[in-house]
């Protein structure tokens, strides 16, 4: 449920952004074949106008992020995942997870409703900063609205998922004999429990600001449309700011943590190794939740918030990409000396890695404040983050879709058609962002209806949204394979037995589909769980939950 | 993945059990990791009333404009309720049900005095043409008790539920339904803590 419309809203944003592309790259001209089905206040023969423009922008990023990205690494990946990779029957709430479910589908049923509202959807950006947000049209209230739906099922989720890694564990998986995935997923979900009360609160008060005509963000003497506010005044732009970014940051790590933990199980598997530094890894990966609650105001270097702040928020950023590293090059070192299996889903995670590389040196210029100030919403900042998320986060997401189907449906996915998914989405995926890197350089703006093109700085580069918006296309066809290989594979795949990756954690030591109480016999796990290639073991791999006696039976931790 | 458990091995273990290595039933963590996120809820919006009233040039004297004698009184009123939800907890370990009906009546009767309360303070401020617009205090001040009167809300549906129908669980599971009227207890003295900190922050400083 969680994974289809996860995917569904992942399409959904796709699909707004295709429009933006042409509009970038094709300013003033009408979108051919399905330009007259965005209705006629939204396409006209010059195109899309700005105010749909900023619409789809908006959209495109609380879409993408809350609607697609989120449910599908938290929501479908963790909820099917991690009760099983830990042997426990279920989820410690079902009821509560139903609600969370519920909760997220009202919140997407919101937000794509707003679109069909006077004035349209949300159109000041996913990050809604007032005083702009607090005079749009109504559908800035819709997307508040559907922002507390969403952040309901998520704070659902966290206290579920907590709940359920710390009382469920099977006999014997002790804390550091959990999978890397599920470290990740507890992670996660701390960071989701204790930073979206932020947006919450945010949220409570533009909406007073809104509806009841209060003045939080409005501070005294602003003038709009070339008249002064009549309005208390006093209030705080600032303030929005820094209660977006608490969530906001945090939520760049519950976008990020998952995938990792999807890449670690894939690598794992398809190396034949145990993971390298385990538990270097998970020590790092909470190290990286707690930074990553000080450092929101690195995206708010251009406020003028001083040098002081400006110093602090620099080092802690620069201190947070330490631990990123480190669970980065753990896994990069996890390949050396293995016999690696290039299966689908490890292109997807080989990928994964130089692409996640690139966004995250990429960053480095956005923490420090000199190099921030110039580059600040520009198109450097859309490549940095995208690099991130689409071929990174994205790609995890497609590999653990890859390497779970099995388990999910007993059958495999065809190779073939997903070879060419990958290679496809990587080729487009890089002509659509890197460019961006160099527009973002020459100082071409971000989030401009035509691409720059008014801009005499940006001629230069402005040649360049061309290819990208053809790459776009390009990445949409390629999609194409993604889909057919899901549909042909759910009926027509390859039928597997319950362990086609010889994996060695427990989700494979169960029939497919887990039985109800999701294990025919109660688990319990008798070693760490990476336990490849073990010198005198009968096979490459040890399952966690297999009891063995003498040679061979593990070690029981990751060294 | 299923959404109800049926007796029989697939049951959900810890539900009403004390896990031994933690020390912790599902629910009694599950409650205290939801009000971790209700602390960063009420925490932020008690930021965002630090800054707003730090960065302003003038603020309205608080204690004349709102009524300390009535803030007062409801503090003892949810005080008070806190003490009887207790009372209502210890009574379902006494093995009186009775008794627990009692209390928890007491309780909700005072979570409806409170509201009742805060109906007249609200009036009484529409009625001097007080209003969330009028200035950046009064603004916090309507959304901070407001959102701490939804909590009161919240907490007396599921009291009542707990009172009345909820009581049928008593006779085939006494131990679930006894840690339930905790978790509640838990959920409703932490609304009482949050008007602790309301009352001097919004009436007094």
């Amino acid at each position: 449920m969680y994974g289809f419309t996860g995917l569904f809203f992942l399409l959904v944003g796709f699909f707004l952004v295709l429009i933006i592309r042409w509009s970038h790259a094709f300013p003033g001209e009408a979108i051919p074949l399905i330009g007259s089905l965005l209705g006629e206040a939204n396409h006209t023969a010059n195109g899309i106008p700005p105010e749909f423009y900023n619409q789809l922008g908006a959209m495109h990023g609380t879409i993408m992020v809350f609607l697609g990205v989120v449910p599908l690494a938290v929501g479908a990946f963790g909820n099917y995942v991690v009760p099983l990779q830990i042997g426990a029957p279920d989820m410690a709430f079902p009821r509560l997870n139903l609600a969370s479910y519920w909760f997220y589908a009202a919140g997407g049923a919101v937000m794509l409703a707003s679109f069909f509202v006077p004035g349209g959807a949300a159109m000041s950006g996913w990050t809604s900063y007032p005083p702009l947000a607090d005079f749009a049209p109504d559908g800035q209230t819709w997307w508040l609205v559907g922002m507390m739906c969403l952040i309901f099922s998520s704070l659902l989720g966290a206290v579920n998922f907590i709940t359920t890694i710390v009382q469920l564990r099977a006999p014997g998986m002790s804390w550091f004999r959990l999978p890397f995935f599920v470290w990740a997923q507890f992670v996660t979900a701390f960071l989701l429990l204790l930073a979206f009360p932020a947006l919450q609160a945010a949220a409570v008060l533009q909406g007073m600001d809104r509806l009841a005509d209060t003045s939080f963000f409005l501070p005294s003497g602003l003038v709009v449309s070339g008249e002064r506010l009549q309005v208390a005044g006093d209030g705080n732009v600032l303030l929005w700011q820094h209660l977006f970014w608490f969530l906001g940051h945090p939520e760049v790590y519950v976008l990020v943590l998952p995938a990792m933990g999807i890449i670690a199980e894939i690598i794992t598997a398809n190396t034949r190794k145990p993971l390298w530094g385990y538990h270097l890894m998970v020590y790092a990966l909470f190290v990286l939740g707690f930074l990553s609650f000080i450092v929101w105001a690195h995206h708010m270097f251009l406020t003028g918030m001083g040098t002081t702040i400006s110093a602090f928020f620099q080092a802690t950023t620069m201190i947070i990409s330490i631990p990123s590293v480190i669970i980065l090059s753990a896994l990069i070192l996890s390949l050396y000396g293995g016999s690696i299996r290039f299966t689908t889903p490890m292109l997807f995670a080989l990928g994964f890695m130089p692409m996640f590389g690139i966004g995250g040196l990429t960053g480095l210029p956005l923490g420090l404040a000199a190099t921030d100030i110039p580059l600040h919403d520009t198109n450097y900042v859309v490549g940095h983050f995208h690099y991130l998320v689409a071929p990174g986060t994205i790609f995890a997401l497609f590999a653990g879709i890859y390497h779970w189907f099995p388990k999910m449906t007993g059958r495999m996915m065809n190779e073939t058609l997903g070879k060419i998914h990958f290679v496809g989405s990587l080729l487009a995926m890089n002509v659509i962002f890197f460019p961006m890197l160099i527009q973002g350089l020459a100082g071409v703006n971000r989030r401009l209806w035509d691409g720059g093109a008014i801009y005499e700085h940006a001629q230069p580069v402005l040649y360049l949204n061309v290819p990208m918006s053809y790459a776009a296309f390009g990445l949409a066809f390629f999609q194409l394979f993604f889909i057919a290989n899901l549909i042909i594979s759910i009926r027509r795949g390859a039928v597997v037995d319950t362990n086609p990756w010889q994996a060695t954690t427990l989700e494979w030591a169960t029939p497919t589909p887990p039985p109800h109480g999701n294990f025919a016999q109660p688990p319990r796990a008798y070693r760490a769980p990476y336990e490849y290639s073990v010198p005198g073991a009968e096979a490459d791999y040890l399952p966690q939950g297999v009891e063995l006696e003498g040679r061979g039976a593990g070690t029981g931790t990751n060294t | 993945m299923t959404h109800q458990a049926h007796a029989g091995v697939d049951v959900i273990p810890y539900t009403t059990q004390v896990r031994p290595d933690t020390g912790l039933t599902n629910p009694k963590l599950g409650i205290w990791l939801f009000l971790a996120s209700e602390v960063m809820l009420f925490g932020s919006l008690f930021s965002a009333y630090a800054l707003l009233r730090m960065g302003a040039p003038s603020w309205p004297d608080q204690s004349a404009t709102v009524s300390v004698p009535l803030a007062a009184l409801n503090t003892v009123i949810l005080i008070s309720s806190s003490v009887t939800m207790v009372m209502a907890w210890a009574s379902l370990k006494r093995l009186s049900l009775s008794k627990y009906r009692l209390y928890m009546g007491l309780t909700l009767l005072g979570g409806l005095l409170f509201l009742v309360v805060k109906v007249f303070e609200y009036t009484d401020k529409f009625s001097h043409h007080l209003y969330p617009s009028t200035n950046n205090f009064l603004a916090l001040y309507f959304t901070l008790t407001g959102l701490h009167a939804i909590h009161v809300i919240a907490g007396m549906v599921v009291n009542a539920y707990l009172w009345m129908p909820g009581t049928k669980m008593w006779a085939t599971e006494p131990e679930r339904f006894t840690n339930r009227v905790e978790i509640a207890g838990i959920y409703w003295h932490f609304v009482d803590l949050v008007w602790i900190f309301l009352f001097p922050v919004l009436y007094l400083l």
